[in-house]
């Protein structure tokens, strides 16, 4: 354990890649195989459920430090973080003679969960107690599952790359669901990524996925795109779905689904699973889950390929895949009311050969073929879109917005399928239109986490009610938004937020309304949740309008004219803000 | 009677007719210790520690009209006895104590219970009311004995010595830099300062606190002994091309806001080593409890907390606006540089010791 907290304290020191990967070489170098296991299955984002929950944690930090909880919640208002304010408020004490990591995770951290709350308070602190400071910080982190640091997946990767003397793409490749959430990782899983790579031979016949592809912004005029990239000749070209990005595997009669951020979500999507069926052994395909609009279901099939308008009809809001994704149990009504297909836009694997390395318009071929053999309404292509140049594509994106799609992608023909977000072996360029945006007033101000802890970070942006010439009118609060702003502009909007404080509850300061953003934000939609009634994706601040008073701030109506035309006046969806891609 | 209250120009004291630090223009301040948002120029006349004599001057131009006290010596004034006891804080903070018909009270200034070795230690003032201050009032902040915290910078500096790389340790330049250079150990290679450093390093060493040969980055050539050395300037240059010259270098900051991993990463260096010249949680309400006061006036820093928590503790406990200091961690890590070393004026020392007595 103090091994891996030293790691931890290392990694968290420096901003250095070069010496974070140092930190991991030596580390792995220098560890049994079974607690490399674990660290990378910690470093590379995987997380056990939480163990204990964090209220018990909380009763115990105040019964051992003997401080008021007022007192204990302003500590964690300062800090920002429930491990380290506890680390910071319990007893320091020495650390006892250690035992490995392997032993800390399987038999004294897993073991607690499910334990009834008063077993946990008397067993918590005899087990911190052995830790130093340190390794007390770590420990709570996976006690408490909320295990970060500054290390990406990529980066890791490239470490196990360092430490086994094997390419980083084919250590991504066999790190794929190596961080599933029931995943319990052993020396053996270890060794496996960091086999030679010849033992892999036979290797894939699981349910494993692929690293997916990532595709690059492309921020440009339209006219600077022949000399960017080409001639949109070169180019296959596909509207942007707003869905989740899905591998489709079927292997040995069965089939898997994943998710971009590999998480096998077969379970999600059954009425999927038919495809099992009618896709033959060792295929993949890369494509977009989507929510298909109910009366196209039947018709869905004798749908000319070509006819794009009407496939994008048919798909319906992300907000609504929400709604699915959030049910533990899929009742017979959601699958009826909001039924998915996959858009397939790739190939990967076809007869059981990997196909990636084969150009975009061979594997775009293929595909086309596999998906008309499939013949099943749950399984359509993604349609290719034609344009004259880049000026005629660039009228076609126009309509993405009715279309309910984000933009377009656009694919090198002779593009291979790459690994995550590289350029080397081809590209895909997500070609987006412009997000929403309105000028909003920040009311409220919450501290952020982590660097931000100690900083009004988070702020509640509202719109007005009413048009400037109503005598009474109000600021309705409609989104949340802590991102966009540089740590400039952050400290100087800290600095007004404090001179402007109205009232404190507890983390929130209510605020003199003084300051206007422009937010931005990727889709809207009606919901009972907000006060406002409205709900908006990926809020975030475009700029800070420092030129506008707060009186020309944009209105609710303004709002709900970004309304999708479908959607107004419907029944209220209960639409969570959140993300897909 | 109320000894102190808070105006808009700063801590005032009605029947003796002077303000203690203010931060608008007066006739009469009494300053606590150096540092820029407690002593602050353009007052008529000004008295302090002796030992915050050469700061002052250095600071606030060499003719200011200061009389300085002795720590412990008494003078009175309009009725009121005052006298100045030690703080700990900087060499030549002070804390306040005030008597007057028999009742006393104390304003701190910044304070730091732990003798650092390079000013006079904090004294325990009894006194039936308290003003103190509350930069770090929160249970989360509990610091580490200092030899500790020269035990972990010396190694850093040791082992970016043995990697030739040079060693930057950010901390203000009045103070922290000071204490800092008195723990380093200069077998492992040259310390060098930046300019607005050394002229304290000359102040401290003319008060006879002794500190380990220090230079400018000029004076040396070689840079393999410029990658062996540690380098000790204020946070305005983090960033700066000034720091061009070390080459790839290691880089650190030391203050008691690195106590949070949040303000060690928002700060942007290698490492955060906890060292405060404030007094810690335990500190604070060891200071507070050994005053013997019942009442307690809490200023700049968690006034909100502290007041909420003395009251708990069954003190009589108000909070002070002040204009010191700022209220959050991101405080410290906002403040310019406090030590631009100031204009020395050539005029004659033109002390009137009439005004304060």
């Amino acid at each position: 354990m103090k091994a891996f907290a030293n790691l931890y304290a290392r990694l968290d020191a420096t901003r250095s890649s070069n010496a974070k990967l140092a930190a991991m070489q030596d580390y792995l170098l220098a560890t049994a195989p079974e607690d490399a296991a674990w660290a990378v299955y910690f470093l590379s984002g995987g997380r056990p459920r939480q163990l204990v929950p964090s209220k018990l944690l909380r009763e115990l930090t105040l019964t051992v430090s003997n401080l008021p909880q007022w007192l204990f919640e302003e500590s964690y208002q300062a800090v920002g973080d429930l491990a380290e304010t506890m680390m910071l408020l319990l007893p320091k004490s020495p650390h006892t003679p250690d035992e490995s990591l392997t032993v800390w995770v399987e038999k004294q951290l897993l073991p607690l969960r499910g334990l009834p709350a008063e077993v946990l308070m008397a067993q918590l602190l005899p087990l911190l107690n052995q830790l130093d400071q340190q390794s007390q910080l770590v420990g709570i982190k996976l006690i408490t599952g909320s295990f970060r640091v500054g290390v990406s997946r990529l980066l890791v990767t490239r470490a196990l790359g360092l430490v086994s003397g094997i390419d980083a793409k084919q250590i991504a490749q066999r790190l794929v669901g190596y961080t599933d959430i029931s995943a319990r990782p052993t020396a053996a899983d270890y060794l496996k990524l960091i086999a030679p790579i010849n033992e892999e031979l036979g290797e894939r016949n699981d349910g494993q996925p692929y690293p997916f592809f990532l595709a690059h912004p492309l921020q440009a005029a339209t006219d600077a795109f022949d000399g960017l990239i080409g001639s949109s000749d070169n180019w296959l070209v596909e509207w942007k779905w707003d869905g989740i990005r899905s591998q489709l595997v079927k292997r040995n009669g069965q089939l898997w689904v994943w998710s971009r951020g590999e998480e096998l979500i077969t379970d999600r999507f059954p009425e999927l699973n038919v495809l099992a069926d009618y896709l033959p052994d060792g295929t993949v395909i890369d494509g977009e889950i989507v929510v298909w609009q109910h009366q196209y279901m039947e018709a869905a099939t004798s749908l000319s390929e070509t006819d794009s308008q009407a496939i994008a009809v048919g798909v319906q809001p992300f907000a609504l895949l929400q709604q699915r994704i959030g049910r533990k149990t899929l009742t017979a009504k959601i699958l009826h009311d909001i039924p998915v297909v996959i858009l397939a836009y790739d190939l990967l694997e076809w007869h059981g050969q990997d196909s990636r390395e084969q150009r975009q318009s061979v594997r775009r071929a293929q595909l086309e073929k596999v998906v008309a053999q499939c013949n099943q309404p749950q399984l359509q292509l993604s349609t290719l879109l034609t344009g004259v140049n880049w000026q005629d594509l660039n009228l076609q994106r126009a309509a993405s917005r009715s279309l309910g799609v984000e933009g377009m992608m656009l694919k090198r023909k002779d593009a291979q399928y790459g690994v995550g977000r590289t350029k080397d072996v081809g590209v895909w360029w997500k070609w987006k239109i412009d997000p929403y945006s309105v000028d909003a007033v920040l009311i409220y101000a919450q501290t952020g986490h982590g660097r931000r802890a100690g900083l009004y970070t988070d702020y509640t942006f509202a719109v007005w009610d009413a048009a400037d010439n109503e005598a009474e009118r109000k600021l309705v609060p409609f989104a949340k938004a802590y991102s966009g702003l540089t740590d400039v502009e952050m400290r100087e909007v800290d600095a007004v937020i404090r001179k402007t404080t109205v009232e404190k509850f507890g983390p929130v300061r209510s605020v003199t309304p003084t300051l206007v953003f422009e937010l931005g934000f990727e889709g809207i939609a009606l919901s009972s949740r907000h006060k406002s009634g409205i709900a908006v994706r990926f809020p975030r601040m475009l700029r800070w309008r420092k030129d506008k008073p707060i009186s020309e701030a944009d209105t609710l109506e303004t709002l709900k004219d970004l309304l999708p035309q479908t959607s107004r006046g419907a029944k209220n969806g209960d639409a969570k803000v959140g993300g897909s891609q | 009677m109320e000894l102190i209250v808070a105006r808009p120009e700063g801590l005032y004291c009605p029947p003796g007719d002077f303000y203690i630090d203010p931060w608008r223009q007066v006739e009469r301040a009494v300053i606590t210790h150096g540092h820029g948002d407690h002593a602050r120029t353009g007052h008529a006349h000004y008295l302090a520690a002796a030992p915050s004599e050469g700061i002052l001057r250095k600071r606030l131009g060499a003719n200011i009209d200061l009389l300085s006290l002795e720590y412990g010596q008494k003078i009175n004034h309009h009725g009121v006895t005052l006298s100045l006891h030690p703080a700990g804080h900087v060499l030549g903070s002070a804390q306040v104590r005030l008597e007057y018909k028999g009742e006393v009270w104390v304003a701190s200034g910044d304070y730091k219970v732990e003798d650092d070795g390079t000013c006079a230690p904090f004294e325990s003032v009894p006194c039936h009311t308290f003003i103190t201050e509350s930069t770090f009032g929160l249970p989360i902040y509990q610091w580490q004995p200092q030899n500790e915290i020269f035990a972990d910078i010396n190694q850093w500096w040791q082992s970016n010595a043995d990697n030739n790389r040079a060693s930057v340790l950010f901390c203000y330049a009045f103070g922290k830099a000071q204490r800092l250079l008195s723990g380093l150990n200069p077998d492992i290679g040259p310390i060098i300062v930046h300019g607005a450093v050394e002229p304290l390093n000359r102040v401290y060493r003319e008060a006879g606190v002794n500190l380990p040969h220090t230079q400018y980055v000029s004076d040396i050539q070689d840079m393999a002994q410029i990658r062996k050395s540690i380098v000790l300037a204020p946070p305005s240059t983090q960033g700066t091309s000034w720091m061009k010259r070390f080459g790839d270098y290691s880089d650190a900051f030391a203050s008691g806001w690195m106590q949070l991993r949040g303000a060690r990463r928002r700060r942007g260096v290698d490492r955060g080593f906890v060292m405060s010249d404030h007094a810690d949680w335990p500190g604070l309400q060891t200071a507070i409890m050994a005053t013997g006061a019942e009442r307690v006036f809490v200023t700049h820093g968690q006034v909100h907390t502290m007041v909420r928590w003395l009251n708990e503790q069954g003190l009589d406990a108000q909070g002070f606006n002040t204009e010191y200091g700022e209220e959050a961690a991101e405080a410290e890590a906002n403040l310019p540089s406090q030590t631009e070393p100031s204009i020395e004026a050539k005029s004659t020392d033109m002390n009137s010791l009439k005004a304060f007595d």
